[in-house]
């Protein structure tokens, strides 16, 4: 390393360019050179790139995750520009992983976008999990939650949750071992018991703030730095502008993650619940 | 720990901050604990900068020379992760 020129090419295995784009990330004590090459490294799987995926998405592309797969299967809808940013306006119609690739592409061309338009099953979850080093959970409705709760936790990979309805939203983050979504609700509601967003109405920019909470535990969890928001779920209320938190542990009655699970295998909920798994 | 004589350096003149601080932490991640480090850098704003970000690091800048066109060149001492 004698005699450096600050013109050479590469830097640590880092181009120039990638420098200055992540250089307010290597500044950072806790990300450095290494840190910044663990993002790089890093394999995040994306469900939805609705409302929550968007700001995860876009934030997490910006940051120089290396691998973003995205699982959607739907197209852009004109209601979907009041929260989901990732998509503009001509492309309505569009499927939403094209959408979303081309914007993050263009952000940062360093991320490798991977495409799944599938509709999320029991019978590819596990398959497509396996891939990725953690999965970040942006979907709307209750079948979807269930299945990637179950499916994260099978495949033994931390899981970012989120949710959104009115004015509210909701946080946490799932080790496996340490509690998941059925430790705080066993079973799935009855159909119609809660309104989705098509019905009851969201905020556009709830999405934005439970999503970047989400991107900033995506982006802890690949660095391994600080407390991740393990044992605790955030509660945002936006008309109060109130942030609560509660904890919460591993439920040893949790028919997934308890001590006698009975749920070793994935459940489509979609049959009794009735709610499209879309978004 | 194991001390060297400066056998890394670089000059980073002409180079503004925060860059010529990022290109000198990446040299530092990669030596040990104890080695030490030239940097050349401009007078003012990065003779300001670049040692506070080292000792904020737990580096030590342990020396401080003044070049003919008024550059500075610091060595520094890898600090502890």
């Amino acid at each position: 390393m004698d005699n450096l020129s600050p013109n050479q090419q590469s830097w640590s295995g880092f181009t120039e360019e990638q420098l200055q784009r992540y250089s307010r990330h290597i500044i950072l004590k806790q990300v450095g050179g290494k840190g910044q090459r663990k993002l790089l490294q890093t394999r995040a799987l994306l469900i939805g790139a609705g409302g929550l995926g968007s700001p995860v998405a876009l934030y997490l592309a910006a940051a120089g995750v290396g691998t973003l797969g995205i699982v959607d299967y739907d197209h852009v809808d004109l209601s979907n520009l009041q929260r989901q940013i990732l998509h503009h306006t001509d492309d309505v119609g569009r499927p939403k992983v094209v959408s979303a690739s081309e914007t993050i592409k263009a952000i940062n061309p360093d991320v490798n976008v991977i495409q799944h338009s599938v509709r999320l099953d029991s019978g590819n979850a596990r398959e497509l999990m396996n891939q990725y080093d953690m999965v970040i959970d942006g979907s709307d409705n209750f079948p979807t939650r269930y299945l990637v709760n179950d499916a994260a936790f099978l495949t033994k990979k931390p899981l970012v949750h989120g949710g959104i309805l009115l004015f509210e939203g909701m946080t946490t983050v799932f080790i496996p071992g340490k509690g998941c979504y059925r430790c705080l609700h066993p079973v799935p509601p009855p159909p119609g018991a809660i309104p989705s967003c098509q019905e009851a109405g969201v905020l556009g920019v709830i999405t934005g703030i439970i999503g970047s909470i989400q991107a900033a535990e995506a982006i802890k969890l690949a660095l391994g730095i600080g407390e991740p928001l393990s044992g605790r779920l955030i509660y945002f209320d936006a008309l109060d502008m109130t942030f609560r938190e509660v904890k919460f542990r591993r439920n040893p009655k949790c028919p997934l993650c308890g001590d006698n699970p009975t749920i070793n295998e994935l459940v489509d909920y979609d049959y009794f619940c009735g709610v499209p798994s879309s978004e | 720990m194991k001390e060297t004589s400066t056998n890394n350096a670089i000059d980073l003149r002409g180079t503004l901050c925060p860059m010529n601080w990022v290109k000198t932490k990446l040299i530092l991640e990669e030596m040990e604990e104890g080695e030490l480090l030239e940097v050349i850098i401009d007078e003012g704003e990065p003779m300001r900068n670049v040692p506070r970000s080292a000792k904020n690091e737990g580096h030590k800048i342990v020396k401080v020379e003044t070049l003919e066109d008024n550059s500075c060149k610091l060595t520094i001492k890898r600090g502890v992760d």
